[in-house]
C-alpha cells in the first residue's frame, strides 16, 4: 500500500456523491459564458456600435473597476472578456474553494475522513482525490467555455486564453483553500480565508486597472487579464498562475505531512470555563454563533467600500476630460456619472452582503439537521423564539453590513478628494437596500419553515438576482423578469430620487414571508430531513 | 387517581409514520411518578421517536399522549421547565466550550444550580474549557448529562445517555440516577445496555416494531420466561423429553441441561429429584436472555413488518 492507494475509488465516490452539485456549478458557469457571448452580438450589432462603446468605456473608471482593463473592446471577443471575465473568474474561484473546503476539511471535521482512513486508503489519497475532482471540474468549465465561445465564431487564440485563464484561476484558488484546510480545524475558517484572498485579488486588480496597471500584477485575477484574451494574446502570464498552483499544492502537501488527522497547524485555543452573561437566551446564542461570520463579512464589505470610495473621485475626473461622454452617460443614467457609480456600487455590495443574510437565515436549517436545535427546543424555549432569534440576527446583520459598506465608501470618498459632507447621504443610500435583503431572508425562512428540503434554493434565488443585476442587459432579459429581483426595485440612490412605495412593498413582502416561515416552523416536525 | 399525579407519562395507541414507514404502531407506555422506568428495544424499534414526541418535537399521527399532566405538543414550553433531556448523540456547537454549553442549557431551562454543576464536572472529570470540537463522543455525552443533572427537574428523559462512556463514568452515572430516584424524581431511561437497566430500573417496557411487547418489573418479566437448569443425577436422565415446557434439552448420561418455562419448573424439578440429584445449578433468566427471546425471531418476522409498512402507505 502506498500513500496514494485508493485514490481512484475515492475519486469515483466523490463524483457519485456530489454529482448534482458538480453538474450545477459547471453548467451554470458555462451557460453564463455562452449566453454572454451570444448576447454581446445583439447589444452591439455593428462595428460602429462596438467602436462607440469601446471609446466610451476607455474613460469609464466605474466599469473598469468592476470588470477589468479596457482592452480589445472594439471586438466581440474583447467585450465578452470584459463583461464576463472578472465575474466568471470569481465564480470559478468560488466553485473551487467551496468544493476543496467541503471535500477536505469538511469531511475531516465531520469525522467521516477518519472512517475512510481506517480503510486500506493511503494517507494522501483523500486529499488527492479531492484535488483531482476539483481540477477536473475546472478543466470541464474551461474546455466547455472554449467550445461555447468557438461556437459563437470567436477567434480561436482568444477563446483558448480565456478558457485557460478560467481553469488556472480555479486551480489557484483551490490551492489557497487546500493550504487553508491544513492550517485550521474549522471548515468555515477555510472558506473565510480563501474567500478573503479572492476579495483581495479582486480589489488589487481594480485598483491597478484604474491606475497604470502596476498593482494588478499583485493579483492572480490581474495575471489572467494580463494574458489579454482577444486583445493580442500573451501566454506567459498564464505560466505565473500555473507556478502559483504548483507552489500552493506543494505547500499543502508538505503541511499535511506534518499534522495529525483532525488537527490544524494552528492549535485550537482553550475556551471560557463559564458562559458569559449574554449566552443565556436564544438571541444571545444566535448572535454568538453568527458573530464570527458577521465580523468576517463586515471586514469584506469594509474593504470593498474603501476600494469603491477610493476610486469614486477618479470617476469624476475621467468624465471631466470628456464632456461629450459625460453628457451621454448623464443622459443614460438620469444623473451625474459619480452618482450612477455610487448606485451601482451599493447594489453590488448589497448583493454581496445578502450572502451573509441568507447564511444567517439558513442557520435555522443547519441547526436542525445537525440535531442541535432539538437540544435547545427541549428546554423551555418556544419554536417561535428560537426561529425569531436567528431571523433577528439576519435582519440586524443586513443593516450592519450595509452601514459598514456605506460608511466606508463615504469616508474614503471624502479622504480621497471627494466631498466628505456626502458621507451621511451615502450611508443612507446604502441602507435603503435593507428591505431587499430582508426579503431574501424572508424567502429563506419561508423555505425552512414550509419546505425545509428546498431551503438551499435560497442561494439559487440570490444567484438569479446577481445575474439579473449585472448581466441582465447583456443577456437581453426582459424588463419584467429583471424586475422580479427586489434589488432592481430599490430606488437607485443617489442617482435617482427616493420613492418610498417600493420600499414599503418590499418590506411588507419580507415580513409576510418571514411570518409564514415562522408559522410553518411551529407546525411541522423538527428533525425532518 | 388523576393522570399526571400518579403517572408522569401516559401514552396509549400512539402512531407515528414517516413517509411509508410506520415508526410507532399503537404504542402504549405508562411511567409512574417517582420510578426509574427502563425503555428497551433494538435500534430502529421506535424508542427515539417516542421520546421526540414526548418532547413535542414531532407531532403524533394518532393516539393519546400525556406528559406531566399536559399535552407535549401544545404545552411544550410550559412542560419543558419541568423536564431535562439527554439525547443519545449529543450534538454541540464546535466553537463553544463545554462549560459554556452547560451554562447555556442551564440558563435556558431556568433552573440551574451552579454548585451542583461544578460538583458534577468534578465527578465526571470533564474539562470545561475545551472547545466541544475537540471532545470525544464520551465527553460530549458528559456535557449533556451534566447539563441535565445540574437542574432539579421532576422528570428526566434519557435516550441511551451513556453511549460512549467508559465503565468508571458509567458507575458515576448510575450513582447519579440513584440520587435522582432517592429525591423522588422520575426517570425514563431508554437503553440497550442491559446491565444498566437491570441495575437502575424499577419497571421496564420492551418495545419492538413500534409497539410495547412486554412491561412490568424485572421479576414479573422473568416470570414470563424460562429458568436455566444444569444438573447431575444418580440415574441416567430419562423421562424428561416428554415433559411439557422444557426447551433445549441436552442429556449426556447423567448430566443434563435444559430451560424450563416458569409454569412448568415445578414438574421438571420434581422429575429430577426422582432421578437423584447430585448437583443442581439453576439461574434465573438474565435480561439479555429475555431480550434475545423477544428479538431472536426478528428476522423471521421481517416480511410481516414490511407488509405492515406497505399497508401504512396512503
Amino acid at each position: 500500500m502506498t500513500a496514494l492507494s485508493g485514490t481512484h475509488e475515492l475519486t469515483r465516490f466523490i463524483l457519485r456523491r456530489d454529482r448534482i452539485r458538480i453538474l450545477v456549478w459547471i453548467v451554470a458557469i458555462v451557460a453564463l459564458a455562452g449566453l454572454t457571448a451570444a448576447g454581446i452580438e445583439g447589444v452591439f450589432p455593428t462595428q460602429a456600435a462596438l467602436d462607440q462603446t469601446a471609446a466610451a468605456t476607455q474613460h469609464n473608471a466605474a466599469a473598469i473597476a468592476f470588470n477589468g482593463p479596457a482592452q480589445g473592446l472594439n471586438t466581440v471577443g474583447g467585450q465578452v472578456a470584459f463583461q464576463f471575465g472578472a465575474g466568471g473568474m470569481v465564480l470559478v474561484a468560488l466553485m473551487s474553494l467551496f468544493m476543496v473546503g467541503r471535500l477536505t476539511r469538511g469531511e475531516e471535521e465531520a469525522g467521516r475522513l477518519e472512517l475512510m482512513r481506517s480503510l486500506p486508503v493511503g494517507g494522501l489519497a483523500p486529499t488527492l482525490a479531492a484535488s483531482l475532482t476539483v481540477a477536473a471540474m475546472n478543466i470541464a468549465v474551461g474546455v466547455l467555455t472554449i467550445a461555447a465561445l468557438l461556437a459563437q465564431g470567436l477567434p480561436a487564440a482568444g477563446s483558448l486564453v480565456f478558457g485557460m485563464s478560467f481553469i488556472l484561476i480555479g486551480l489557484v484558488f483551490g490551492g489557497f483553500a487546500l493550504v487553508a484546510a491544513q492550517l485550521t480545524e474549522n471548515t468555515r475558517v477555510v472558506y473565510g480565508a480563501a474567500g478573503a484572498m479572492l476579495g483581495a485579488a479582486f480589489v488589487l486588480r481594480a485598483v491597478g486597472d484604474i491606475g497604470d496597471g502596476t498593482v494588478s500584477w499583485f493579483s492572480p485575477i490581474g495575471w489572467a487579464q494580463k494574458a489579454r484574451p482577444f486583445a493580442g494574446e500573451r501566454w506567459w502570464p498564464l505560466l505565473l498562475l500555473l507556478t502559483a498552483t504548483v507552489v500552493l499544492v506543494a505547500a499543502a502537501i508538505a503541511l499535511a505531512a506534518r499534522r495529525d488527522l483532525g488537527a490544524g497547524l494552528v492549535a485550537a485555543q482553550a475556551g471560557r470555563p463559564r458562559a458569559s452573561r449574554s449566552l443565556g437566551h436564544p438571541l444571545g446564542l444566535a448572535f454568538r454563533l453568527q458573530r464570527g461570520g458577521l465580523l468576517g463579512w463586515s471586514a469584506g464589505l469594509l474593504v470593498a467600500g474603501i476600494a469603491y470610495g477610493w476610486i469614486a473621485p477618479t470617476v469624476d475626473s475621467f468624465i471631466g476630460q470628456n464632456k461629450a461622454l459625460a453628457e451621454i452617460l448623464a443622459g443614460a443614467g438620469g444623473a451625474n456619472i459619480t452618482d450612477s457609480y455610487f448606485a451601482a456600487s451599493f447594489r453590488l455590495m448589497a448583493l454581496l452582503a445578502t450572502g451573509f443574510a441568507i447564511q444567517a437565515a439558513l442557520r435555522l436549517r443547519s441547526e436542525e439537521t445537525s440535531m442541535r436545535a432539538e437540544s435547545v427546543l427541549a428546554t423551555p424555549v418556544s419554536r417561535w423564539r428560537w426561529g425569531a432569534s436567528h431571523v433577528t440576527v439576519a435582519f440586524a446583520g443586513s443593516v450592519i453590513l450595509l452601514g459598514v459598506a456605506g460608511l466606508a465608501t463615504g469616508l474614503t470618498y471624502g479622504a480621497a478628494g471627494g466631498d466628505l459632507n456626502r458621507a451621511p447621504g451615502l450611508v443612507g443610500a446604502a441602507l435603503f437596500y435593507a428591505p431587499a435583503m430582508w426579503l431574501m431572508v424572508g424567502l429563506a425562512v419561508a423555505l425552512v419553515g414550509l419546505m425545509p428540503r428546498l431551503a438551499a434554493a435560497s442561494w439559487a434565488v440570490l444567484a438569479a438576482c446577481v445575474v439579473a443585476g449585472f448581466l441582465g442587459a447583456v443577456l437581453h432579459l426582459p424588463g419584467w423578469l429583471r424586475n422580479l429581483s427586489p434589488f432592481e426595485r430599490v430606488p437607485q440612490l443617489p442617482a435617482k430620487s427616493l420613492t418610498l412605495l417600493p420600499l414599503v412593498v418590499i418590506s411588507a413582502v419580507a415580513a409576510g414571508l418571514t411570518l409564514a416561515g415562522l408559522f410553518g416552523l411551529r407546525r411541522r416536525d423538527i428533525g425532518e430531513f | 387517581m388523576i393522570d399526571g399525579v400518579s403517572q408522569a407519562i401516559s401514552i396509549s395507541g400512539l402512531v407515528k409514520g414517516f413517509g411509508s414507514t410506520r415508526a410507532l404502531d399503537g404504542l402504549d407506555l405508562s411511567v409512574e411518578t417517582g420510578e426509574v422506568h427502563g425503555f428497551l428495544g433494538p435500534n430502529g424499534s421506535g424508542k427515539t421517536t417516542t421520546i421526540r414526541i414526548l418532547l413535542g418535537l414531532l407531532r403524533a399521527d394518532a393516539g393519546k399522549v400525556t406528559l406531566l399532566g399536559g399535552d407535549p405538543w401544545r404545552d411544550a414550553v410550559r412542560l419543558h421547565r419541568r423536564l431535562a433531556y439527554v439525547p443519545g448523540e449529543v450534538s454541540l456547537w464546535p466553537n463553544l466550550s463545554g462549560g459554556e454549553v452547560i451554562d447555556l442549557f442551564g440558563r435556558l431551562r431556568g433552573d440551574f444550580n451552579r454548585r451542583r454543576r461544578d460538583e458534577l464536572l468534578e465527578r465526571f472529570q470533564l474539562d470545561p474549557t475545551r472547545k466541544t470540537r475537540s471532545y470525544s463522543k464520551g465527553n460530549r455525552q458528559k456535557v449533556g448529562l451534566i447539563a441535565a443533572l445540574a437542574s432539579h427537574t421532576e422528570l428526566l428523559l434519557l435516550d441511551e445517555p451513556t453511549s460512549g462512556l467508559d465503565p468508571l463514568m458509567e458507575a458515576v452515572f448510575q450513582d447519579c440516577i440513584r440520587e435522582v430516584k432517592a429525591e423522588g424524581r422520575t426517570v425514563l431511561l431508554s437503553s440497550h445496555i442491559l446491565a444498566e437497566v437491570e441495575a437502575l430500573c424499577d419497571r421496564l417496557s420492551i418495545i419492538r416494531l413500534g409497539r410495547v411487547v412486554e412491561r412490568g418489573t424485572l421479576d414479573e418479566l422473568r416470570h414470563l420466561t424460562r429458568t436455566s437448569i444444569t444438573a447431575d443425577t444418580e440415574f441416567p436422565a430419562e423421562g424428561l423429553a416428554d415433559l411439557p415446557g422444557l426447551h433445549g434439552l441436552e442429556i449426556d448420561g447423567t448430566h443434563v441441561r435444559f430451560e424450563a418455562d416458569t409454569d412448568h419448573l415445578d414438574v421438571a424439578v420434581r422429575r429430577l429429584s426422582e432421578l437423584g440429584v447430585r448437583s443442581l445449578v439453576s439461574h434465573p433468566p438474565t435480561l439479555e436472555e429475555l431480550f434475545l427471546r423477544h428479538y431472536g425471531d426478528e428476522l423471521a418476522n421481517e416480511p410481516e413488518r414490511l407488509q405492515r409498512n406497505r399497508k401504512a402507505k396512503p
